[in-house]
């Protein structure tokens, strides 16, 4: 595969926290390639280092050695106002626990990310309840977040994550505060957006369900890269899986 | 990790774009303005201390104003209600004390009340960061906000001061204050409250500011439930 078809490179990275004497290993030298246009779920337990990596590969935290490429580009060697262009065009964030702005209603809080791109307020708005449009909530424009509810919240988030086109979705556990049923539509809806818009998906998750619409699976423990399946090699092994980490 | 960089030049990627005073403005404004509980106590401060100092200065403008009539009746009411109508000057000194204390008193209020509302929303500095926010936004946003904060406390403390100046002027002396308002004085005296004010409130914002812009967006990723 040539080199250029990885949109996300890890080498080698490692990351260590230091607490006064303790040193706590929660990445150590682990390498993956995320392929351009699929779907890749990491999975581990918890501890193992799936947040840390998120924060590496979307830039909001520097490994401690090593090196993080986005598309071909070195995120060590962007000056912080790179790194806020490469968040702001070519990632979309989703949280677990949604992150949404308060005070600001569901077109504001979609509109917001699209002026950081520089597109005018105005605009910005008609942007942002188009895509509000394509995740079904055409309807709650105007609602507060704390005027619906989660699966909602999380529907807005990913409206927020999709509306400046980026190249990946970087999403950690988006489906942790969400039950079951609502948890699956917004697999389903980030599954969506991989097949409509060719964005990468990259997801932690504890979610057995995540794994059906993933192309790749990581699994890590204790910071290192355990192993990792395409999507033909996952079902046959998820006999093992869920003994393994369901455990 | 010091492998030669396979990368293209960094240059390629542009910087992010500076989002201008005015967009900041439209942000923040809806900001405060759905916070307006939250945003009333951080102005209470602002408020206190600047009818404080309008109502010394309406007071004093409008006593001088009346001292100047120089009438029989009107100087029997002055010196009953205390006024000295020989001295030149009627601020002592206990009085300037007390407004530069309340003055001092508002500054502190206001920081304090700005830093607690920035760590508060330690997670939604993080999220916009996310969302490709840069530091001078955060600024830009913090500082706007509790400009207009003191602002609004400003005009509000004003408004304060200058109608309690003018009831208790007229329940001492009857019809002369309004008859004989001291527009000019009063005017400049509602100046130098605004001024003041003004001044208070951006040299209170500076610091919260720069602190909000000083968050990681890593605090976003952190679950606190
Ligand atoms: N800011 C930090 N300071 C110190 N240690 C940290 C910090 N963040 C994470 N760690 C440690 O690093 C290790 C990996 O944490 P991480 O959050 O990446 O795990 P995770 O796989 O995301 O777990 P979970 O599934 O529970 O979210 C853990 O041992 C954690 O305690
Ligand atoms: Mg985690």
């Amino acid at each position: 595969m040539k080199e250029n078809d990885f949109i996300v490179q890890v080498r080698n990275v490692s990351k260590i926290y230091r607490r006064g004497e303790e040193e706590v290993h929660a990445l150590r030298e682990i390498s993956l390639n995320v392929t351009r246009g699929e779907y890749v779920s990491i999975m581990g337990p918890s501890g193992s280092g799936k947040s840390t990596l998120f924060n590496m590969i979307g830039g909001l935290d520097t490994p401690t050695s090593g090196s993080v490429l986005i598309d071909g580009f070195r995120l060590s060697e962007l000056s912080p106002s790179q790194l806020a262009w490469v968040r702001c065009h070519r990632i979309g964030f989703v949280f677990q626990s949604f992150n949404l702005i308060p005070t600001m209603t569901a077109l504001e809080n979609v509109a917001i990310a699209r002026i950081f791109a520089g597109v005018p307020p105005a605009q910005a708005r008609r942007d942002a309840a188009e895509t509000l449009e394509r995740v079904g909530l055409g309807h709650r424009l105007h609602h507060l977040p704390s005027q619906v509810s989660g699966g909602q919240q999380q529907r807005i988030a990913i409206a927020r994550a999709i509306v400046n086109k980026p190249s990946i979705i970087l999403a950690d556990e988006p489906t942790g505060n969400l039950d079951l049923h609502t948890g699956e539509e917004i697999i389903n809806l980030i599954g969506e957006m991989k097949a409509t818009l060719g964005i990468t998906i990259i997801t932690a998750t504890h979610d057995m369900k995540m794994l059906s619409a993933s192309d790749v699976v990581f699994w890590i423990k204790d910071g290192q890269l355990e192993r990792s399946a395409r999507k033909g090699e996952i079902k046959i092994e998820i006999g093992t899986i869920d003994g393994k980490t369901l455990a | 990790m010091d492998e030669p960089s396979l990368s293209p030049s960094s240059r390629e990627i542009p910087d992010q774009y500076p989002i201008p005073w005015s967009v900041a403005f439209q942000v923040s404004w809806a900001g405060v303005r759905r916070r307006i509980f939250r945003s009333a106590i951080t102005m209470l401060g602002v408020v206190l201390a600047i009818a404080l100092l309008t109502y010394m200065l309406i007071t004093e403008s409008v006593t001088d104003a009346l001292v100047a009539l120089n009438l029989d009746d009107l100087n029997l009411l002055l010196q009953k209600a205390g006024v000295d109508i020989f001295s030149a000057s009627r601020v002592d000194s206990m009085t300037i004390l007390l407004i530069v204390l309340s003055l001092i008193t508002c500054l502190v209020g206001i920081i304090n009340a700005m830093l607690m509302s920035v760590t508060e929303r330690i997670r939604e500095i993080g999220t916009l960061k996310c969302l490709g926010a840069l530091d001078s936004f955060i600024v830009k946003s913090y500082f706007i906000e509790s400009s207009l904060q003191g602002f609004l406390g400003t005009l509000l403390g004003m408004i304060i001061g200058l109608v309690v100046a003018i009831l208790i002027a007229t329940i001492h002396y009857g019809r002369y204050p309004l008859a004989h308002f001291p527009w000019g004085d009063a005017l400049s005296a509602l100046g130098i409250a605004a001024l003041i004010g003004i001044l208070l409130s951006i040299v209170a914002s500076i610091a919260p500011a720069y602190w909000a812009a000083r968050k990681e967006p890593v605090e976003a990723m952190r679950v606190e439930e």
